[in-house]
């Protein structure tokens, strides 16, 4: 039996006469790795801001933990964890001081808070930082600080905008490490991302969000299986060397075209049927890519981000 | 009382920094005792019965204080809330803007004490303190403190740039400072300065630290002290809203 920790009906916002959110509906449950994926200006940031206390609930509800509200109380963000998309790490104090001194924010004693905080560094492999300073932490480092940071209250849901964008891959990859070994203790994860990659590795379930609106919502598997076909081939050939209705051809054979930028997106339920009919078409294999379809797809596909070639 | 871990935050910057930051602070005041009381003051025979070094001391002891908690709610509010961005990381814990604004002035008015004790221990040090009410000078400052805080958060609520805290200095304090009887009596003014100055906080909290220090106790005292918390009664609201515009959207 799944618990609704978040529950969203119709939440909008607006600023002056700009409609960041127009009116979406979503549930998490408790223990869920939930993703929200979009482009920046999606309204993903909007979305987190309001669960967390930073904007007004203005239209629509929001409720947390069965509780609706304007604006996030101290006593539903006591059990909240949040890492924000900035590294708002505290410059005047050092590695451990910043857990110490966020630990009392949560109404924890210093010696307490101490020892959270320890924890807290080798859980996210900061043990040999202890008294650094922040500004000689890396990127990767800061950002495993500040997810330290926001687990010192042990929280029920950790809420992450954007927590590996900026980061080299080995970081990112041990960032999702890390917020898997949450998941495993029951955390419920609930995160904005743009990279499709993070989405498939973390989520179970995830909306994609376009321009304020929630386009589709369902787990990376269910997206795609149902938005796209099985198989992608990318051409990347100059538009100008694309044999004269290949797109016709393809449709003709069942298949679809997308075009995104300079490429083609060719899409087919039998992937190795269409790439073998492609040299007889004039379009040379080398310039050209045969692969599964993936969530990348069912975005371009979802936010007409590719258009209809 | 989610504000005093707020307070704990800062106390705990404090415990770094506390001895270059009142090191540099206390020298500004020394140079103006010196180059005034010293200097100028050769050529000033008898100031309401005292020598001129006398009588500009206390005022040394309530402008540093002014000018403590009025630095930390300009520059240092601002550094927090736009650069370090330390009020939005402690906003997403379970506290309101409220309790960060509580936490900020009370932080400010801490350091305003301490600037306030050190200029009195040195002016002490100088012999030119003659009464052991000075003792309770700290304790006052509580309530200048608070007033300026305020002023200065509600000032760091509506400006977008730390520039702007140049005018708040030149247009604002320079000048309350100036004509708040620290350095000449406000009566010796035409009388519409001396209407201006019951609304200039610094001049209440000259007085009262002056009649401190003389040990003059009267009880026009309490009305310098009532002027000053109804001031700050009134900002606190105020400060509140201009914070919750700046960081909930």
């Amino acid at each position: 039996m799944n618990t609704t920790v978040v529950r969203a009906e119709n939440l909008g916002k607006t600023y002056g006469d700009f409609r960041a959110l127009k009116g979406i509906s979503f549930s998490i449950d408790a223990g869920d790795c939930f993703g929200f994926l979009g482009h920046n200006g999606a309204g993903k940031t909007t979305t987190m801001r309001m669960m967390y206390g930073m904007s007004t609930v203005e239209e629509g509800g929001l409720w947390l933990f069965d509780e609706s509200f304007r604006l996030t109380p101290p006593s539903i963000k006591a059990r909240l964890g949040v890492v924000s998309q900035e590294d708002n790490l505290d410059d005047d104090l050092n590695v451990i001081e910043n857990l110490e001194v966020y630990g009392i924010i949560y109404g924890l004693t210093r010696a307490e808070s101490r020892v959270r905080g320890k924890d807290l560094l080798v859980f996210m492999g900061l043990e040999d930082k202890e008294n650094s300073s922040i500004e000689s932490l890396s990127g990767g480092l800061k950002r495993r600080l500040v997810i330290a940071r926001a687990l010192i209250n042990h929280p029920d849901i950790v809420i992450l905008d954007e927590p590996t964008t900026g980061l080299d891959p080995q970081a990112r990859h041990l960032v999702w490490q890390k917020l898997r070994s949450l998941k495993a203790e029951g955390v419920t994860l609930i995160m904005t991302t743009h990279y499709m990659e993070e989405a498939v590795q973390l989520c179970d379930s995830l909306v994609v969000m376009h321009e304020g609106s929630i386009l589709a919502k369902g787990s990376p598997q269910y997206l795609i299986a149902t938005y796209v076909r099985p198989y992608a081939i990318e051409v990347h050939l100059p538009l100008s060397q694309v044999p004269e209705g290949l797109a016709d051809k393809v449709t003709a054979e069942g298949g679809e075209v997308i075009r995104v930028l300079d490429s083609l997106f060719l899409y087919a339920d039998d992937g190795e049927k269409l790439w073998n009919s492609l040299e007889g078409w004039g379009v040379p294999k080398y310039a050209c890519l045969l692969r599964p379809s993936n969530l990348e797809d069912v975005f371009l596909k979802l936010t007409g981000m590719g258009e209809d070639a | 009382m989610a504000a005093i871990r707020i307070f704990a935050r800062h106390m705990a910057v404090f415990r770094k920094i506390w001895f270059t930051n009142i090191m540099f602070n206390f020298i500004e005041p020394l140079l103006y005792l010196t180059a005034m009381g010293y200097g100028l003051g050769t050529f000033v025979q008898d100031m309401e019965g005292m020598t001129y070094l006398q009588y500009i001391a206390p005022g040394m002891v309530a402008s540093s204080a002014m000018f403590a908690a009025s630095f930390e709610c300009t520059y240092g509010s601002f550094i927090r809330l736009h650069y370090q961005k330390t009020f939005q990381a402690m906003l997403a814990g379970p506290v309101t803007v409220r309790d960060i604004v509580a936490g900020d002035i009370m932080y400010a008015t801490f350091k305003s004490m301490v600037f306030g004790l050190v200029i009195l221990t040195v002016i002490s040090g100088l012999g030119q303190v003659q009464s052991w009410w000075a003792l309770f000078i700290p304790l006052f400052l509580v309530i200048p403190g608070l007033t300026f805080s305020l002023l200065a958060i509600c000032y760091t609520g509506i400006t977008a740039n730390i520039d702007n805290f140049n005018y708040y200095i030149t247009l604002f304090l320079t000048p309350a400072y100036l004509f708040s009887g620290v350095f000449f009596p406000i009566n010796s003014m035409p009388g519409w300065v001396e209407v201006v100055a019951w609304i200039n906080p610094i001049f209440h909290s000259v007085e009262v630290c002056r009649a401190m220090a003389l040990g003059n106790i009267n009880p026009g005292l309490l009305v310098h002290a009532g002027v000053l918390a109804l001031f700050a009664m009134v900002l606190m609201p105020l400060a509140v809203r201009l914070m919750t515009k700046r960081l909930i959207v």
